[in-house]
């Protein structure tokens, strides 16, 4: 067993939680049992930490990220994703984490779930230097100082594109979780893995909506769905993997519910989002290469740039070649679920957020599409949960010991 | 209305009311013509449900982002009749708008620069200085915009150096021995905004502390490319001028905003220093919101027409860079048309998103 690390190298990494040192204790750290009680209680004061930093309170992702490892919280998780079955789990030893460069939070979630299931963390944070992560390494750090015993399982690194580095953390990791896209993945692929250690992988994935219109018009507070379309697409530039992209819409009063669903989002979207003036110039610009490519596309009038809607006419499967964000959406109306199976069928398809009846969607399962990961209510399509993106994160970071 | 009609009348001579007249008629005219010859160009007009018919002046025209001359082939003639083909200049890896060309709009791209530069320059031939180095025109197949920007303003002159050599070294006994056999001419530089700060002006100080100096009293300076750089280096537009002058006497100096896309329609600085839009071009600021045409002084999303181009789309264009109308038809330099001012490029999108950011979609 590897016993020591090229100083030169660790050197080279801002931590801000841990250090060198503790990064080389990292490798005497011992697996830790899901859901341990020193585990549950050190987050429990790292949220609280969270809660009482009154710079927190003008980031909502912060917020929420501090609710989700209350103790109450981490207890429902326990409920919900402890492994039940006659094995002997433990935690797979350590976990190499590469966040995303352009979600703040994000890293903190990563490294959540490895914990939670009892592993040593190596967190790459993203290099931008966003408030957020400040604050939330302040409240790791300070839960750190009373839970001494955690302090080689949390380290948050900071390093710019480096091989040596990717190499030296890939090379004692037991499970490599690389957030980012393809692009991130393609680079990280560089470094090997030792033989028996695995990779989980979010490549580039985009997300689709289906709404059935009757179900739409039948809700009093529309206002309320605005809100949650507006916290699916907009609040991340309509750029994350869960963003719906393509709104589907089913059901017998498409028109009145278009009318109504757009009229209540722009509203929203005008009093909310701070539009940058190149993503109008983006958003036409996605508009006439996208009337090259695809037939009989029609760009539906648009007062301003907030909102850009192209109606197509049938689902192909190129249609998300030409997809663009910060509102731009295609749209159809669907006599039958089934016709965007060639969209779904793409495994890049990741998520479908709906009103109406979920089971409305299962024929579209059925029919054998090989994208599509979840199906969640619209507005919920961010929430984070131990199983995501099609993989499921409390056996990929654990061991099964047999025990007979 | 033929270019001909158009290249008749005096480039500053018309004041807006029959200016629009003359751009509407021939806009709309190209924009016909384009979507009958170029595919691409008739689905776009057809996505946005365009009709010709409906409008009443080519402000109500579509304009297409020049970033879509990167992403497609977009051109309104048959391959065997492309004599050139120009590209932005890009650094390596980025892609460049590629600009189909035929004679007939080639030759009106150099008739119409001639047109509006001889209106600074008077209508005789100098000798020229070309401040960048001679490499820079030698890929004759594919033009770039620095390249095109040499040669199609050396026709102005009437013998000419290089004063740097391929290294970006100005050539003293050159540029000597050149000044010396012009002497009590006018004598016409050219180049880059950024290139004669850096490789000529920053050598003319270096020299005058060795004692070597220049006259150039009698020059005039054309120069173009833009700013950023100089602003990177808190050189203002007035400083740019001052230190010119205080270096070699050179007064006569004149910015100019163009592009490759729209290459021969040129905005040419005037003495009270505004660029200005000639009877073959204008300048629309668009609101970025909604795109609406903004007022005078107001900051918006340049875009530009141009009655030229007939072998590519390109007649109509929205731009990535920001500038505001200064006033129409009353500059007091004279000239009759727009005057406005370049503020700089759009800013690149800070997007959030879940994929790592990567900033080659941009120039």
């Amino acid at each position: 067993m590897q016993t020591s690390l090229d100083k030169e190298v660790l050197d080279r990494v801002t931590y801000l939680t841990g250090s060198a040192d503790i990064t080389e204790d990292l490798l005497s750290a011992p697996a830790m049992i899901p859901f341990d009680n020193d585990i549950i209680e050190f987050l429990n004061d790292v949220s609280r930490e969270i809660m009482n930093d009154p710079r927190g309170r003008a980031y909502s992702d912060v917020i929420t990220f501090g609710f989700w490892i209350r103790k109450s919280s981490i207890i429902k998780l326990k409920e919900k994703y402890e492994i039940k079955d006659d094995a002997f789990h433990m935690g797979k030893g350590i976990v190499f984490h590469i966040a995303p460069s352009n979600v703040p939070v994000n890293f903190a979630y990563s490294l959540v779930s490895g914990l939670l299931y009892g592993n040593a963390n190596i967190v790459r944070v993203p290099s931008k230097d966003f408030p957020q992560v400040t604050i939330l390494v302040d409240a790791f750090n300070n839960a750190l100082e009373q839970h001494p015993n955690m302090k080689s399982y949390v380290i948050c690194a900071r390093y710019n594109r480096d091989k040596e580095i990717n190499d030296l953390f890939s090379s004692i990791s037991d499970v490599r979780i690389v957030w980012g896209g393809d692009k991130t993945i393609e680079e990280l692929r560089k470094s090997p893995l030792p033989p028996r250690s695995g990779e989980i992988t979010f490549a580039d994935r985009y997300s689709i909506a289906v709404i059935d219109a009757d179900s739409y018009l039948c809700i009093e507070d529309k206002k309320r769905v605005a809100e949650d379309f507006y916290n699916d697409t907009f609040f991340s530039d309509q750029n994350a993997c869960t963003s719906p992209r393509i709104i589907v819409w089913t059901g017998k009063q498409i028109e009145a519910a278009k009318k109504e669903f757009w009229e209540a989002e722009h509203d929203l979207v005008e009093r909310k989002y701070s539009f940058q003036p190149i993503q109008g110039v983006n958003k036409l610009t996605q508009c006439f290469i996208a009337s090259t490519a695809l037939e009989s596309i029609k760009i539906i009038p648009h007062k301003d740039n907030l909102i850009v809607r192209i109606a197509v006419s049938e689902i192909s499967d190129t249609l998300m070649d030409y997809r663009d964000n910060s509102g731009f959406f295609y749209e159809f109306d669907c006599e039958d679920i089934r016709l965007i199976k060639p969209i779904c069928n793409d495994k890049r398809c990741q998520t479908i957020a709906y009103i109406g009846d979920k089971k409305t969607i299962i024929p579209l399962l059925q029919a054998g599409v090989k994208g599509i990961d979840r199906v969640v209510p619209m507005g919920k399509t961010m929430n984070f949960d131990l199983i995501w993106d099609g993989y499921n994160l409390p056996y990929q970071l654990t061991r099964s010991v047999v025990l007979e | 209305m033929t270019f001909d009609e158009i290249m008749s009348i005096p480039p500053y001579s018309l004041n807006e009311k029959e200016k629009t007249k003359l751009l509407t008629k021939r806009l709309s005219e190209l924009t016909k013509h384009h979507a009958k010859a170029c595919p691409e160009y008739q689905r776009m007009l057809n996505s946005i449900g365009f009709d010709i018919e409906s409008i009443e002046s080519y402000k109500e025209l579509p304009f297409l982002p020049v970033r879509l001359f990167k992403e497609l082939v977009l051109k309104s003639i048959p391959q065997e009749d492309i004599v050139k083909t120009m590209t932005s200049s890009g650094t390596t890896g980025q892609a460049v708008s590629k600009i189909y060309l035929d004679r007939n709009t080639s030759a009106n791209q150099q008739k119409t620069m001639v047109k509006i530069v001889q209106e600074f320059t008077g209508s005789a031939r100098m000798p020229m200085i070309i401040i960048d180095c001679p490499n820079v025109v030698k890929n004759r197949a594919m033009f770039s915009a620095r390249g095109a920007g040499i040669l199609g303003f050396s026709i102005f002159g009437a013998k000419k150096i290089y004063a740097l050599d391929d290294e970006m070294r100005l050539d003293v006994g050159a540029l000597k021995s050149f000044l010396e056999e012009n002497k009590g001419q006018k004598i016409l530089l050219f180049g880059f905004t950024f290139m004669i700060w850096q490789h000529f002006y920053k050598e003319l100080l270096r020299l005058k502390e060795e004692g070597i100096t220049f006259d150039l009293s009698d020059g005039v300076l054309i120069h173009g490319g833009g700013w950023k750089k100089l602003i990177s280096e808190a050189v203002s537009h007035d400083e740019f001028h001052k230190r010119l002058e205080d270096i070699c006497g050179l007064k006569d100096i004149h910015d100019y905003y163009g592009m490759v896309e729209q290459t021969g329609c040129i905005y040419m600085e005037c003495e009270c220093g505004h660029l200005h839009a000639s009877n073959f071009s204008d300048v629309i600021i668009r609101r970025p919101i909604d795109f609406s045409e903004a007022a005078i002084g107001e900051t918006g999303i340049i875009q530009v027409v141009s009655t030229i181009p007939e072998s590519y789309p390109g007649h109509s264009l929205l731009t990535e860079d920001e500038g505001e109308i200064l006033g129409v038809d009353d500059c007091p330099c004279g000239r009759k048309g727009k005057y406005f001012k370049i503020n700089g490029r759009l800013k690149n999108a800070e997007i959030r998103g879940c994929s790592d950011t990567y900033a080659d979609k941009f120039r």
